[in-house]
């Protein structure tokens, strides 16, 4: 029976008829400036689709049966139509995670999303203590984050997901994010910190040491029963026995992103002109991107191992993430910058070269993210110049009450995470 | 447990002979290689690894027994203990239901 698992993740390289894990930015916009946001997040675009447009994507993704949506942002709460947008996924089949900061999830919010089955709720929470979180997410986004898991939890909210991006800074609260996910009644989610859209700025600063990629390894192993991780950290597989998940790169597989105007990439980690397969806007819609685009098909072809073809570790980890290494200027044939045999410490250190910058800017004007440290950040106290935001009428974030926080918009697969592709309901 | 036993008893575990539904929270999509399944109500992802399983799920409700929706999908007797503990785990993961004729 095991024996037959190899050849259904084989299946999974070669694509699937329509995304498992389909992350969807419904905006740009965003109160905040998290460091690390992964989609340079802040400012609203002008050419963001209309509600009217989201719905036919909705549409598309009812007929290609794409069982459910991981929506961010931005703060995807911000706009005006989310929740008319959340119930029309709903009411279509299509069912929707949402990951925000938690800055809208009042006790009524939170009511109503305790009644839907086909809502998910993730709050993104970077630090067990304000302190670490706030240097990273924004000062009050510590206490914004704690109101609306308490929201939640008053409200029945069972096994909502609390989403943390691992840091240099908090690697050693894992078990401090594991407390508060149970004093909520709440489901922890880690994911890796990637140097894609701003944090790429961070990563040096930010990345967990190799020492701390153990430690996490090994708190994975030991105690990371019930908690989620996206597939993110399959890079660590090559310490040993590989995490649950598929332990692949589901960029163009199984995955991939559509951002806020459209545009659809490989996957939320990868927001660059290469890895751009096409715009959902264009004749044929989102279905003709995911089954024909170029960028996609060859994806789906056999990648080659490359500089690590012949490392004892590259069945397990399979050269780690397209994405960390596209960012940090590495090939993508060769080892992840976090290899855990040292592989990617060396090919950073032989690389003098350029690293390619996200395509696209959004953040806020003037409100430039600061260097990450411990300790209360400057007060972002520049509200972005008047002027600087498009004055389209549609919600920036500008107007609202409290402050969102960047969603980290990792493709996250909650039914993914409990996947077994070793115990599947095989014939034979 | 010897593992000839364990595997006589998790054949029996599952009953060929009643009536079974598809879970009314579980939406199947078809897919080269046979099928994904995802319950809306346990957020949980499976898979039918080939087009005969695909075909016995489909049509559960609109046969008498599981052992009829087989046959109509053509297996062989010799395939039954296979598709039986696949639609073992399949009931364990509440993506099939018994169906309350």
């Amino acid at each position: 029976m095991t024996a037959a698992a190899p050849s259904l993740v084989q299946e999974f390289r070669h694509g699937l008829a329509a995304p498992i894990c389909l992350t969807w930015e419904l905006t740009y916009a965003c109160n905040l400036s998290c460091v690390h946001c992964l989609s340079s997040s802040g400012r609203r675009d002008p050419r963001e689709l209309s509600t009217q447009e989201c719905k036919r994507v909705i549409d598309e993704l009812e007929r290609m049966q794409v069982f459910y949506v991981n929506i961010g942002g931005g703060e995807p709460t911000v706009r005006a139509d989310f929740w008319e947008l959340l119930d029309y996924a709903t009411a279509h089949h299509v069912g929707v995670k949402f990951s925000t900061n938690g800055v809208k999830i009042t006790p009524e919010i939170a009511a109503r999303l305790a009644a839907s089955d086909y809502v998910d709720v993730q709050i993104s929470l970077d630090g067990a203590t304000a302190e670490v979180n706030d240097a990273v997410r924004g000062p009050g986004s510590y206490a914004t984050a704690l109101r609306a898991m308490q929201h939640l939890a008053d409200a029945g909210f069972a096994g909502f997901k609390i989403s943390v991006v691992m840091t240099r800074h908090n690697v050693d609260q894992l078990d401090a994010f594991r407390a508060i996910a149970d004093r909520f009644g709440a489901q922890l989610r880690i994911t890796r910190l990637r140097p894609s859209g701003r944090g790429a700025d961070v990563w040096d600063e930010l990345h967990p040491t190799a020492a701390q990629q153990r430690q996490l390894y090994d708190w994975l192993v030991a105690r990371g029963e019930s908690v989620l991780t996206g597939d993110s950290f399959f890079h660590l597989a090559g310490f040993g026995e590989g995490l649950p998940g598929l332990n692949m790169c589901g960029a163009g597989r199984v995955v991939c992103l559509i951002d806020p105007v459209g545009d659809v990439y490989a996957c939320p980690f990868a927001i660059h002109d290469a890895f751009l397969a096409g715009n959902v806007r264009a004749p044929g819609g989102f279905a003709r991107v995911w089954r024909s685009s170029e960028l996609f098909t060859s994806l789906r072809t056999e990648q080659s191992g490359g500089a690590c073809a012949s490392c004892s570790a590259y069945d397990a980890c399979q050269g780690g993430c397209m994405a960390a290494k596209f960012f940090t200027g590495l090939p993508l044939d060769g080892p992840d910058p976090e290899c855990v045999r040292g592989f990617g410490e060396q090919a950073l250190a032989a690389s003098a070269g350029e690293v390619p910058r996200p395509s696209g800017d959004h953040s806020h004007r003037g409100r430039r993210p600061v260097p990450v440290r411990i300790g209360p950040r400057p007060a972002a106290g520049a509200r972005p110049a008047a002027g600087a935001r498009p004055a389209a009428g549609a919600p920036d974030g500008a107007g609202t009450a409290g402050r969102a926080g960047v969603p980290d918009r990792a493709c996250d697969q909650s039914p993914l995470a409990g996947f077994r592709p070793d115990l599947p309901p095989v014939p034979r | 447990m010897s593992t000839s036993a364990a595997r006589a008893w998790q054949e029996t575990a599952f009953d060929l002979d009643a009536g079974w539904q598809l879970h009314p929270q579980v939406s199947v999509r078809p897919e080269r290689f046979g099928a994904l399944l995802y319950h809306f109500g346990t957020r949980r992802l499976s898979f039918l690894k080939t087009r005969a399983l695909l075909t016995v799920v489909s049509s559960l409700s609109s046969q008498p027994s599981a052992r009829a929706a087989c046959q109509a999908a053509g297996l062989a007797e010799s395939d039954l203990p296979a598709y039986s503990r696949a639609l073992a785990t399949l009931a364990a993961g509440r993506m099939i239901c018994p169906r309350k004729d």
